[in-house]
């Protein structure tokens, strides 16, 4: 039995080591039913942070987890589950992907994981696909949803913002702080 | 706002890190990780949650993890001095451990990604603006998949201390960065793997925000002449344990193998 190994930041100087080719394209653009999903990360005092990773990892449409290899490679075809993509200079972030299926009974999600400099262990959240008539009995039907506070909810769903397009900011401070989940319970 | 000198910033370490042990001998749990809210470490007071994480029990996504093995990866990248045509300069290192999880079981066939600063301390990255020398020869960035006793092993430079500005006459001592998967994505793991009797150590905010001191030591590789090689490299040992939720998952994780 041994102890965890501690986290440290990824610190500002991984953006020619982390992001691969094509990180942020789940699935390819031109395929039926792909989705946007974006947003802007941002710190205690609303600015956009510059140098952040995020990686998106979700079941795929009908909700099943792939199985497959070649995570780090983009064929435009194999479905793997997983994205990484480092934001801009604004701090916005943009993955193309498919609306995650619900695996088992439970809402649909995605896991979204941060990192970023100044952040000294990665943090995990998730993000929720609902329909405005679905919020409340997804809320009251997910473990994690239930929980919390309601206006803190808002803070797990993306918001259609056109076709195909959904926006998730995540706040690391301040109003509207994200919503963060400590899976070690 | 000025830069604080090191002195201020010791004071505020050693402040910290004294509430810390007194929690500990008080009967406290030790912190297995660091603080995210560490203000010693600037860039970390506007970037850290203020409320408390939200406690949830992993579901199916979170207990497994995106799927890798050993075509993920060419073989030649767990060496970084022959990614060029010449030599990189430095001090020639292997690397080596295991990874496993908290019950001391491999994590077999995950991903490690590593990076680093060259022999002088500086990053191939744009953004570093350190007055010291590229070297043509030497990039810093490797892959390898763990082996199927969850074992890795690298060939590198050792990486150079480097200035940065968090305060003033601020050092990081020499650190290689990991990225880890797990078999389980709440097995996620980004860190620094430093090297024995860093004398830096004592004036990095980053490495003591991890508050015990048996915590820190986890990140401290070890010399090992067993892993020396004669007339070539120095070796280091460093071994890596990814725990994570409640394991009973793993089993039917296997069956999709």
């Amino acid at each position: 039995m041994s102890e965890q190994t501690p986290s440290q930041t990824v610190g500002p100087f991984f953006g020619y080591a982390l992001p691969f080719e094509r990180g942020g394209e789940v699935v390819d653009r031109a395929q039926p039913g792909a989705i946007r999903l974006h947003g802007r990360v941002f710190d205690g005092e609303g600015i956009g942070i510059p140098d952040a990773l995020l990686e998106l990892w979700q079941p795929d449409g009908s909700g099943v987890i792939s199985r497959e290899l070649g995570s780090h490679e983009r064929d435009g075809y194999t479905f793997t589950g997983f994205g990484r993509t480092e934001t801009t200079r604004a701090g916005d972030y943009t993955f193309t992907t498919v609306t995650p299926g619900a695996v088992g009974g439970g809402a649909a999600y995605a896991l979204v994981t941060l990192f970023a400099r100044g952040l000294l262990h990665h943090l995990f959240t998730r993000v929720y696909f609902l329909t405005p008539d679905e919020v409340p009995a997804a809320v009251a039907g997910d473990a994690v949803l239930s929980k919390l506070p309601p206006e803190r909810v808002p803070t797990l769903l993306a918001v259609a913002d056109g076709a195909g397009s959904y926006r998730f900011d995540i706040r690391l401070q301040g109003e509207n702080e994200t919503v963060f989940l400590d899976f070690d319970a | 706002m000025p830069l604080s000198t090191q002195n201020e910033i010791n004071r505020e370490i050693a402040a910290i890190s004294a509430e810390a042990r007194a929690t500990v001998e008080a009967g406290g749990t030790p912190e297995l990780h660091p603080r995210r809210g560490y203000a010693p470490y600037r860039s970390s007071v506007l970037r850290h949650p203020t409320h408390a994480l939200v406690k949830a029990d992993p579901e199916e996504i979170e207990r497994t993890s995106p799927a890798f093995g050993h075509t993920d990866v060419d073989s030649y990248e767990a060496d970084l001095t022959i990614q060029h045509p010449g030599e990189p300069l430095g001090e020639r290192i292997i690397v080596t451990g295991r990874v496993l999880d908290g019950e001391g079981r491999p994590v077999r066939n995950q991903l490690l990604e590593v990076w680093q600063a060259n022999a002088s301390g500086r990053y191939v990255h744009k953004r570093d603006q350190h007055p010291a020398p590229l070297d043509p020869n030497f990039t810093g960035v490797g892959r390898v998949i763990t082996g199927d006793d969850g074992s890795y092993r690298l060939v590198t430079i050792k990486p150079g201390a480097y200035p940065w500005k968090n305060h003033t006459n601020a050092w990081r001592p020499a650190h290689i960065h990991f990225s880890l998967f797990g078999t389980a994505f709440t097995q996620r793991l980004v860190t620094q793997m430093y090297f024995p009797g860093d004398p830096l150590f004592a004036l990095d905010p980053i490495y003591q925000s991890i508050v015990d001191p048996a915590a820190q030591q986890r990140l401290v590789s070890q010399y090992d002449h067993d892993v020396s090689v004669p007339e070539w490299a120095i070796g280091y040992r460093w071994n890596i344990t990814l725990t994570g939720p409640k394991q009973t998952w793993m089993e039917q994780d296997d069956d999709h193998e």
